[in-house]
């Protein structure tokens, strides 16, 4: 049906006279982004919001501080052997879930194809990976809380250093869990081939639609991409 | 249901999305209580926040009781004023005004005035409502809870907020507060993503974003604007929750209470208030814009005109909507802010005037030498232009600095917002609930009851509001429950007893309206298909009221804007946007 019409209609300028005849056109402004795409890109888009307006708060209570700022290559060290290595953790953690959207890009991938084995493989691979963060994350938790940081102290310095650590790096925790969570329920829909037997759910609209994996991708690269600003302002800072 | 064939004579481009069915109901639950149906989820979301705030109507006489007659009425505890003060402001503003606007109006009038057949999403409409349906719930748990509601303030500041001398501060007044605000967030943008996408991905053929109607233009605004502005609320509420419950200090700084250090320090009560103001000054507009829209339509439809400058309306409503982003500060130019900020916040300020006053224009220059019908939405939408201009100028007052700091916290800045966005978006909603009431219906509001209702309203507003501004410039403060034995004159006592006495009689004629809902709804005369002559989408359905999947067989193909009213030569004095019609053409946009 999308295909047959596709192709009765005139062709599309491109560039930014492309954008405006979009947005001047009936139906859809965005002409190759389906419902559940663009109700995505929004949510995002409001995410992004709640994510910066928490970092800011942060960076207005760390710049206004009167009590020095703890060190956070000190805190953030791991005693491995002989050597205090600053950032050792982070650095694991940042790599494991940079490594998670790769595996996700590549089920995207897969899921045009719509190769069911690999994408579900490749899903499962992200969501164990994204497992892995949020258990190292636990870890890192654990270890502070056993040096004695607390929401409302630390033995360092400014007590809403222990406060915005818990407060930004638990809500990313809380996506990324949520992201697990949803990782499994596509990726076992597509091991299932829910997707291919022209069945209409509400993630998948006709036979052969893997779109959900794309949309579930595109939340994924997304709470990586926070996770960058919250590594660089507040690990590295 | 059949997809929409091409049509080649009409030059309508063709279909780019299949045309399904939405989910159907299959049983008492899932028909009258999780409805997916946006036209029965508007319902719900309109009932709900009716019934919360007529419990803030009802704070308001207790409110304005204290304040006439101060010392008479013995359960009025100072305590209790302040109780009364914050859940009226707050369940008026976000839980009755912005609920009722955008999941009320927009659940109802998204799908039929574009053309669709429900939301993008059902089900997660439905979840929003419940999760609001929550939020309201909590709220008014706060009511029966230990110590009571919050009594903070409807802004909610620290570092009162959480202190034990504020009602419900260290008890459970500010946490369900918080709490409820959260789950309206979460619910809210479950919501808001649908109404987004469906206005920009789900219109029918031949409806461009240039044909909406300014309703339409309006709640999208809106939404887009909550969905950004909600962010800071919510993040301020989950901070402010740990400042309460786990000891952080987010927004508190180092107190001495009852001689005794608290455990708080080194927080920011300030950059509460800019998180707090970066929600708060949008909502504003989120209350405001769909008004503009609503107001829009009434009026080119009960004066027979098209709308005056429609290209400009919208542009004004985009740039109204962004503008409203980064004027928030001009509520803190008392907080002690550099000079400069100050400077800049009341520039931009003073620049949505100009907007503002475009629309205001133009509403005037479309009533001009119209066609006009005093119907009762027409009557409340010319109320709406006079409150709203009054309310707005009074904004210029305190939009600049050195005017505002004298007047800041006075009455004068009650009267100035209850004015702008307490009396005008309410006249619009009642206007609309008469306009749209057959649709829902299809039955007429009575008009003589409609009459007295809308009189009591529209006079009652201004003497409630136009004296309070004179109280407020003799410097009564605001939210002080009796300043009897204070500095004032003493004929701020006889207008505050003259103010209680026209508030109590608004208060009645609300229910003389609600009288008038139920008893319509069973005797009201029938409305027929169209009663209004109307040439949005909404009115050309099938059947009246519109029923599950809006349209029937077919989608309606649109070949023309909303605004084709009395047009020379056709047959009757408006053309329907969906009406092929004489001057029908895809090329002439709009």
């Amino acid at each position: 049906m999308t295909d047959a019409t596709a192709q009765r209609s005139p062709p599309r300028p491109n560039g930014l006279e492309g954008v405006a005849a979009d947005w001047a056109s009936d139906q859809r402004a965005f002409k190759t982004a389906s419902w559940g795409k663009a109700m995505m890109w929004i949510f995002l888009l409001s995410d992004t919001f709640v994510f910066a307006i928490f970092l800011i708060s942060y960076m207005s209570a760390r710049s206004s501080t009167e009590v020095e700022w703890p060190n956070a290559s000190e805190v953030f060290a791991l005693h491995v052997g002989q050597t205090e290595l600053p950032l050792l953790l982070i650095a694991i953690m940042t790599f494991v879930l940079i490594s998670s959207s790769g595996t996700m890009a590549m089920a995207v991938n897969f899921a045009y194809a719509r190769n069911r084995k690999r994408t579900a493989q490749l899903m499962f691979a992200t969501a164990a990976l994204g497992a892995l963060f949020v258990g190292m994350q636990a870890f890192e938790w654990t270890k502070l809380i056993s040096e004695g940081v607390r929401p409302w102290g630390n033995p360092w310095g400014a007590e809403q250093f222990g406060a915005t650590f818990f407060m930004i790096t638990g809500f990313h925790g809380t996506h990324v869990s949520f992201g697990v969570l949803f990782l499994l329920i596509v990726a076992n829909k597509v091991r299932k081939g829910e997707f291919d037997s022209g069945r209409r759910t509400w993630l998948c609209r006709e036979k052969g639609d893997y779109e959900a994996v794309e949309i579930m991708g595109l939340y994924w690269h997304f709470v990586d991409l926070v996770w960058v600003f919250i590594f660089a302002f507040f690990y590295l800072w | 249901m059949s997809s929409v064939s091409e049509d080649p004579d009409t030059g309508i481009p063709p279909a780019e999305v299949p045309d399904l069915p939405p989910p159907h109901a299959h049983g008492f639950w899932s028909r009258w209580v999780f409805s997916q149906d946006a036209k029965y989820i508007a319902l719900q979301y309109s009932g709900t926040a009716i019934a919360i705030g007529l419990v803030a109507l009802v704070l308001s006489w207790l409110i304005r009781m204290q304040l006439g007659f101060p010392g008479v009425f013995d359960f009025i505890s100072a305590e209790a004023y302040y109780q009364f003060i914050t859940m009226h402001g707050m369940i008026m503003v976000v839980y009755l005004l912005t609920a009722i606007f955008l999941g009320g109006f927009g659940n109802y009038l998204i799908p039929l005035m574009v053309g669709a057949r429900d939301m993008v999403f059902p089900f997660v409409n439905m979840l929003s409502f419940w999760v609001y349906f929550l939020a309201v719930v909590v709220l008014a748990a706060s009511f029966f809870a230990p110590g009571g509601p919050t009594g903070a303030g409807w802004t909610l500041y620290p570092p009162q907020a959480i202190l034990s001398g504020t009602p419900g501060g260290t008890q459970w007044g500010i946490v369900l507060m918080l709490v409820s605000l959260i789950l309206f967030i979460i619910g809210f943008t479950m919501g808001g993503l649908n109404y987004a996408v469906t206005v920009l991905q789900a219109r029918t053929r031949g409806m461009t974003l240039m044909r909406m109607p300014l309703t339409i233009w309006g709640i999208f605004t809106a939404t887009v604007m909550a969905l950004l502005a909600f962010p800071a609320l919510f993040v301020a509420s989950v901070m402010m929750l740990f400042d309460r419950l786990l000891g952080t200090s987010f927004f508190m700084p180092a107190l001495v209470e009852m001689g005794e250090q608290l455990s708080y320090g080194g927080g920011s009560p300030i950059v509460f208030q800019h998180l707090f103001w970066f929600f708060g000054h949008p909502e504003v507009y989120i209350v405001a814009l769909p008004a503009f829209g609503i107001v829009s339509d009434l009026i080119a439809v009960h004066a027979r005109k098209n709308i005056f400058g429609y290209r400009m309306m919208v542009w004004a409503i985009v740039i109204i909507g962004a503008l409203s982003f980064i004027v928030w500060a001009h509520h803190m130019y008392v907080s002690g802010m550099h000079p400069y900020f100050g400077f800049f916040f009341a520039t931009t300020t003073l620049i949505i005037a100009v907007p503002t006053a475009l629309k205001v224009y133009n509403w005037i220059l479309t009533l001009w030498r119209g066609d006009i019908h005093l119907t009762l939405p027409m009557l409340f939408a010319l109320g709406f232009i006079v409150t709203f201009l009054n309310g707005g100028l009074t904004g210029l007052f305190l939009g600049n600095v050195v005017v505002d700091v004298p007047l800041s916290d006075t009455m004068f800045v009650v009267a100035h917002f209850h004015m702008v966005m307490g009396v005008a978006p309410i006249m619009v909603i009642f206007g609309a609930i008469y306009h749209w009431f057959p649709l829902i219906s299809g039955r007429m509001l009575s008009h003589r009851m409609g009459l007295i209702h809308f009189w009591v309203t529209f006079i009652g507003a201004y003497a409630i509001f136009f004296p309070m501004h004179y109280v407020g410039l003799v410097g009564v403060p605001r939210r002080y429950p009796d300043i009897s034995a204070s500095f004032v004159p003493d004929s701020v006592a006889t207008l505050n007893a003259f103010i209680t006495v026209a508030a109590l009689t608004v208060g009645a004629a609300q229910m003389l309206f609600l009288f008038n809902v139920a008893w319509s709804l069973a005797r009201g005369r029938k409305a027929g298909h169209n009663p209004w002559r109307a040439a949005s989408l909404e009115w050309q359905t099938p059947e009246v009221p519109p029923r599950h999947g809006n349209w029937g067989e077919e989608l309606p193909l649109v070949y023309r804007w909303a605004y084709d009213y009395s047009v020379p030569g056709a047959p009757r004095d408006f053309i329907a946007q969906d009406d092929p019609g004489h001057r029908a053409s895809w090329s002439h946009v709009p």
